[in-house]
């Protein structure tokens, strides 16, 4: 760890101790920079976040590019501040797979909340996920929620229909769909339509909000149930705030419903599993590129290759190698 | 592994003139260049830019400025940048500044001026070094 980011921890876990968003905001700089900088503030900042597992209610907005996402998080948002929550907000936006560089534009569209000490909006790029989310997401939710919002808000990339990672980061599920989005057919396909607790039907003003409105209600009719839950649909013009408290009622429900059922601890132990098994790929492959370029390891991998060995004792060959 | 760490800059909007055109030009050109690029929108306070630029963490903060007032809301920016221990954060400004009032910005904090007819690479080059210097 060089001197700068060193300074940068300290500095940053001590801000973060004493409530204040500036050090929130460096430390999300530095779990987005490595996940080994994660482990450095986690075991430092674990208390807090132990404390505020139950109470936090996260929940993440996912759809295709321009169905109102951002406006949609943004009205929400408000809504919850009138009843006196904090509120803290990731928007997630694409990496160019071609100069690494990014736009991030969903918090304009949240401008209203800018000068709200009770609302904090960062925004990340995907920097290679492929899932909707970047590789730091879940990360940068623990610091949120160690850090005390009564909600986190999580915007995903506009997505189109196998993007599924919000549906393991996040309590609630809100699927953002526009009349443009198709005909009964494409209600039907799995991936994205199967993974919504809430859907919203967003720009209900525009023709064929209705026919969208009645297709997903008979696809909801048709499809397997997940769970005691029965997803709802929603219709808003998130512009104009028409529908948000609608959809935040949803939301509360949903949220209820988890607790009584016990459906919040399975989604988290799911949750817990699905972190787990990607910090320990993530470990395995980050230690090969490291070794990759050593002889006694080339013979070893053409040879699990060709399964003449197994991977265990590549593995160990991994793990054991100075 | 590697440590890397994004460029992060904001681009915004302070004051009253509605033309963005140039600030949309750079964004994209950052973005091109590799930089994670956050843009504010429209009529930003400096109150707005500096909790902007805390919250994103960014290295940058570039001002699109095409009032005339520059000397001015750069003054209040860097006030409020301050407020939110930014302090150190590289501020540049683009947009229609005559060079007498370059020493002026530059007096105030401001890193670089570049104006129309800018190029790009020069301008990335630029925020490259300021950033890399600022990083120590």
């Amino acid at each position: 760890m060089d001197h700068n980011t060193t300074d940068m921890l300290e500095v940053g876990i001590r801000e973060f101790r004493a409530k204040q968003e500036r050090g929130l905001a460096r430390l999300i700089t530095l779990v987005e920079t490595s996940p080994e900088l994660g482990n450095s503030i986690f075991s430092r900042i674990g208390e807090s976040l132990a404390q505020s597992q139950s109470q936090c209610h996260v929940i993440g907005f996912t759809g295709p590019p321009g169905a109102g996402k951002s406006t949609l998080v943004n009205a929400v948002t408000a809504v919850l501040r009138g009843e006196g929550h904090r509120v803290g907000i990731i928007a997630v936006d694409p990496t160019s797979p071609f100069s690494g560089g990014a736009m991030l534009g969903d918090r304009i569209r949240m401008e209203r909340h800018y000068l709200d000490s009770g609302v904090f909006i960062r925004s990340l790029a995907t920097r290679g996920g492929v899932g909707g989310l970047s590789p730091a997401t879940k990360d940068v939710l623990k610091l949120m929620r160690a850090f005390g919002f009564d909600y986190i808000l999580v915007e995903t990339v506009g997505v189109g229909q196998t993007e599924l990672d919000v549906m393991t980061a996040v309590d609630t599920v809100v699927v953002v769909l526009v009349p443009e989005a198709g005909d009964s057919i494409q209600t039907m396909k799995a991936g994205l339509m199967e993974i919504a607790d809430v859907f919203v039907v967003n720009k209900a003003d525009r023709p064929g909000s209705e026919e969208l409105r009645s297709s997903l209600r008979v696809m909801l009719g048709l499809a397997a149930k997940r769970g005691p839950w029965e997803p709802l649909v929603i219709t808003t013009q998130a512009d104009k705030d028409i529908g948000s408290g609608e959809v935040l009622e949803a939301i509360v429900r949903h949220a209820e419903q988890l607790r009584q059922t016990g459906e919040l601890e399975v989604r988290r132990a799911l949750r817990e599993e699905r972190e787990l098994l990607d910090l320990v790929s993530a470990h395995i492959i980050n230690r090969w590129k490291a070794l990759k370029d050593r002889p006694e390891l080339a013979e070893l991998a053409s040879q699990v290759i060709c399964r003449r060995i197994g991977v265990d004792r590549f593995l160990n060959a991994i793990a054991n190698l100075a | 592994m590697e440590h890397s760490r994004h460029t992060r800059v904001l681009v915004a909007k302070p004051g009253l003139d509605g033309h963005d055109r140039g600030a949309k030009v750079i964004v994209q050109a950052f973005r091109d260049a590799g930089m994670e690029v956050i843009y504010t929108g429209l009529h930003q306070t400096p109150q707005q830019i500096a909790r902007v630029a805390m919250q994103e963490d960014v290295d940058v903060v570039g001002l699109s400025i095409l009032s005339g007032t520059h000397v001015a809301l750069c003054q209040v920016v860097m006030d409020e940048l301050r407020a939110q221990g930014l302090g150190n954060v590289v501020v540049f400004v683009g947009g229609t500044v005559p060079p007498k009032d370059v020493p002026k910005l530059k007096a105030i904090g401001v890193k670089e001026v570049f104006g129309a007819g800018s190029r790009f690479d020069d301008i990335v080059q630029s925020i490259n070094t300021h950033v890399a210097t600022r990083r120590g």
